[in-house]
This record gives C-alpha cells, structure tokens and sequence, in this order.
C-alpha cells in the first residue's frame, strides 16, 4: 500500500499540496504516483516569480519509464523550488513527502483548497483507480 | 501528473512458470505481449546496475523455443533466413539473423543454434509468436522440416560479469566442465536443459533453456547464488547501451535489415544462395537506401523517447526507434531513423524543445565500459 499521510491534500492528478504555517504551500508528487513512475532521471522545475493558476502544467518529472507533466493543484505565485532535485531527482522516490518536495507557492485563493482531496478520499480514489 | 493507464483489463494473460517467483520477489507485473511481466521488482536502476556490475538474472520463458528438424533442415535454414547458417561448422553453434518477408522486410530477428545438419534450434520473439509461426509453417512444408514449438520449456538469461561464476556451480555434474568451457555463442545441452553464452546486454553470461518443471528451483537457487532478479526496464535499457535492436521498435516489416543498421547480418556471399527477400534487399543495396539507423547521445539534460521527432541541418527529419535514459552514462541515448546524409549532430524535439544531440556509434556500452566520449 502506497504511503498518504493524512495532514495533506491531493490532486487528482497525483500530487500533493501541504499547507504550510506562513500560508505558502508546498507541492509534489504523492507516494503512489512516484511508486507507479520508478526510478526519476530528471526534473524541471517551474521558475520562481512565476504566476501560475490551478491545473497548469508547471513542472516535469521524467523516470526511465515516462515523462510527467505536474499540474499546480492550487493557483499562486512560485515562491521557492527544490532545486536539489536537479542533480537529485532520486530523492522524490526516496522521499517524496521530505526532501522530495518540488516547489513552494503562495496561493493566490486559499479557497481553492477545498478542492483538493483529504486523504481518505484520495485513498478511495486511488483505489478505484487499479481495477 | 498525468493519470495512469497501467493496463489492467481481465483478459487472460498468460502466466511463465516463473510468476509466482515474481510475486515472491515483489516484481511489478505489467501485460508484454499478452504475458505478465515483471518490468521491475523496485528499481529498474539498480537492476541494470547489478547487470553490468555482477549479476542479474531475466525470465524470458515469454520467448518462443522452436525445434527445426529433418534431412533438409540445414538447406531450409539457409533459405529462411538472411545471414547464412553456413557460417555455422561446429555444433552448438549461435547465429544472429533477421527473417525477412519477400519484400525485405523483417518479421522478426532471431538466434539460431545449429545442433546437426538434421536439427537447429530458434529463439524467436514473444510479441512475434503467431506470424512467426505461421511463416515458419508455410516455408518449411518444401522442405519436409518438421516445426515444434517448445512452450513447455522455459528460459532463463543470467548476465553480467559474475553470473558464469555464479551460474555454473548449479548446473549438474555432467554438463559443468562443458558450460565452464562454453565459448561466447556457443550453446550445449544437458538432458533437456540447453545452456548458450549467448545474451541482450552487452555482458557475459548465459541464456538457459530448462524444463517449465525445473525452473522455479533453479531461479531460487541462483537467487540465493546472489543473482538478482531484473524486470523487463532494465533489460530494455541494457539493450539499448549495447547497441541491440528491439524488433517492433527499431524494425519490422516495412523496414530492411539495410535501413536498421543490421546489413552485417546479410550474408551475400555466397552470391548464388537464394534466400527469402534477397532480390528485394540486393535492389534496394544497389538503388541505396535513403535512411539508416543510427545511435544518438543527448548533450545536455532531459530524456529521449521513442517517437520523438529528430531534425537535421539540411538533410531533413527523423524519428527516435528506441529511446531512454542510460543508467550506465548518466544521460540520455537513443536509436533514431535518420535520412542518409545526416550528419554528427542533430536536434530531438524533446516535449516541444529542439534539443542537442550528437550522431554516435553504437554500442554505448559493453562488459561495462562506456564506448563513446561524453
């Protein structure tokens, strides 16, 4: 079973946002979707200063397998990213929740969260997801 | 992230006897060819590493095993396939070939033991099995060579610079010194197992047919010799340093063996064998062919996929056949279909960017050693 801790919310496309105490959020990759991709060989990260809106594609994550794109569960302004990953991107598969951030931004509309999955949710939809 | 589509329908796929090994070793099963496969037991990385570091063991039993036997069963072997069997004096002999349609066109490539002149044995693929088959039936009739198949049999590759070293305690007494004097493409049997040097990484090894029955005993054995399990990414990628073709992607039957980088695999000499596709591929060789297949090494970051559009300075576009990240390089390589006057380097479309790359020789890698400059 893949790992979905319960303090986070879910995209539908497979990342997470965690709600961070100065407000920003930060975004990556859930277990199952790092799990199902194998080992990452690269990642492009977005540009920090960059406005982006819910569900834009803003970010790559390439395994051996497949290419990636990451979606912006929430809109907001990049405000810091994870550039370790560009010489590291093992570390989203070793750590994803951690060290395996991508990027940080400062949500635009806080009420988009609500959106997002819980993480019982997110469970059941990974479930209906493997048939 | 986009969703995922891992395949999962309730269509019967089929099973190798080894499957319940791959749950046992946590292997990630996806559908290849109608089979369940592992395409990983965890990390598809460290399994290609482990192959060309020590030893890594594949189950191929999805491969299709075919007996070819009768009096006439060499001079069929001759006419069947493009390079020439008569390259082949000694028994337990290998031989690499394509097997071409009237057209020369490739309907799949193959290795090819010669055991007598009344008996060979093909290794062919598993997503090829049933037009393979069915031509292999229709050309043998003329000659009275009688077909078999061998699904009761399974086969296990191990590969790497350890696994004869590993592989060996663990074959029976009889065949022991044998196997250990096993020259590269040399195959030998032992009752109705078959142990071949032979392999698809660019490594030493060995390639072992054996019975269904005996094949879960001997896969654990070799597990506890240390050999482990690699899925079907590492095997792909380990293809692709060594320079390997992958039929379906790098060739297949609208494409010569002259336009896949495999004319070395064309035997025209002697000039009077016939064999299937021969006047095809001798116009073809005399009118020139107006693409070829060629390695490709990305200069900077990101991936090469198959499919990925390839533009050239002058000389027009291509298509990237087999593409990935090279574990072994630390960068991104590739086979691409390329127009003839292509020069050392060219550009790949890599998710809408024109990137870098340079035009290579294959092989990227062999026994472990890079082959070209980065």
């Amino acid at each position: 079973m893949s790992n979905v801790p319960v303090e986070l919310k879910y995209a539908k496309t497979h990342e997470y946002a965690r709600v961070n105490d100065d407000g920003s959020v930060t975004v990556g990759i859930s277990d199952s979707a790092q799990d199902q991709l194998g080992d990452m060989v690269f990642i492009e990260l977005p540009e920090v200063g960059q406005t982006l809106a819910a569900a834009e594609a803003c970010a790559v994550v390439e395994s051996v397998k497949a290419a990636s794109d990451v979606y912006a569960p929430v809109g907001g302004e990049v405000v810091e990213v994870n550039e370790a990953l560009v010489d590291s991107p093992e570390t989203v598969n070793q750590d994803t929740y951690g060290e395996g951030w991508l990027f940080r931004l400062q949500p635009a509309d806080v009420a988009e969260m609500a959106s997002l999955m819980d993480a019982e949710a997110y469970e059941e939809f990974l479930a209906s997801e493997v048939h | 992230m986009t969703e995922f589509t891992e395949k999962n329908a309730n269509t019967m796929k089929k099973k190798t006897p080894l499957y319940e090994e791959h749950l046992a070793d946590g292997g990630k099963l996806v559908d290849f060819a109608g089979w369940e496969m592992p395409i990983n037991y965890g990390s598809q990385i460290e399994e290609h590493n482990s192959v060309r570091q020590d030893a890594g063991m594949f189950d191929v039993s999805h491969m299709t095993v075919v007996d070819l036997t009768g009096e006439r069963t060499r001079e069929f072997m001759r006419y069947l396939l493009a390079n020439n069997v008569d390259r082949l004096k000694d028994s337990g002999k290998a031989l690499y070939s394509c097997m071409l349609n009237e057209d020369g066109g490739v309907i799949d490539d193959l290795i090819v033991y010669f055991l007598r002149d009344d008996f060979f044995r093909m290794v062919v693929n598993a997503g090829t099995h049933d037009k393979d088959m069915d031509w292999l039936n229709k050309q043998a009739a003329a000659f009275d060579v009688t077909v078999t198949e061998r699904p009761e049999l399974a086969m296990i590759a191990v590969q790497g610079p350890k696994a004869r070293a590993k592989a060996l305690p663990l074959l029976s007494d009889t065949v022991r010194t044998a196997a250990t004097e096993l020259k590269p493409f040399f195959g030998v049997f032992d009752g109705d197992w078959f142990i071949a040097r032979t392999g698809y990484t660019g490594e030493d090894g060995f390639e072992i047919v054996l019975p269904a029955a005996d094949a879960a005993t001997f896969w654990q054995q070799l597990r506890a010799a240390g050999v482990r399990p690699t899925g079907l990414g590492a095997r792909d990628t380990l293809r692709l340093e060594a320079g390997m073709n992958l039929y379906g992607s790098d060739m297949d039957e609208s494409i010569s063996p002259l336009e896949a980088a495999l004319g070395w695999t064309v035997a025209w000499e002697p000039a009077e064998r016939d064999f299937i596709g021969r006047a095809a591929l001798e116009k073809q060789r005399a009118q020139g062919t107006k693409q070829k297949l060629v390695g490709l090494l990305l200069e900077g970051k990101g991936v090469l996929r198959n499919h990925q559009k390839v533009v050239t300075e002058g000389a027009g576009e291509g298509e990237i056949t087999s593409g990935s990240f090279s574990p072994t390089l630390q960068r991104a390589i590739a086979f691409a279909r390329v127009p003839k006057a292509t020069g050392d380097t060219c550009q790949v479309d890599v998710r809408g960017k024109l990137l870098p790359a340079r035009v290579v020789k294959p092989p990227f890698v062999r026994n472990g050693e890079a082959q070209i400059e980065l």
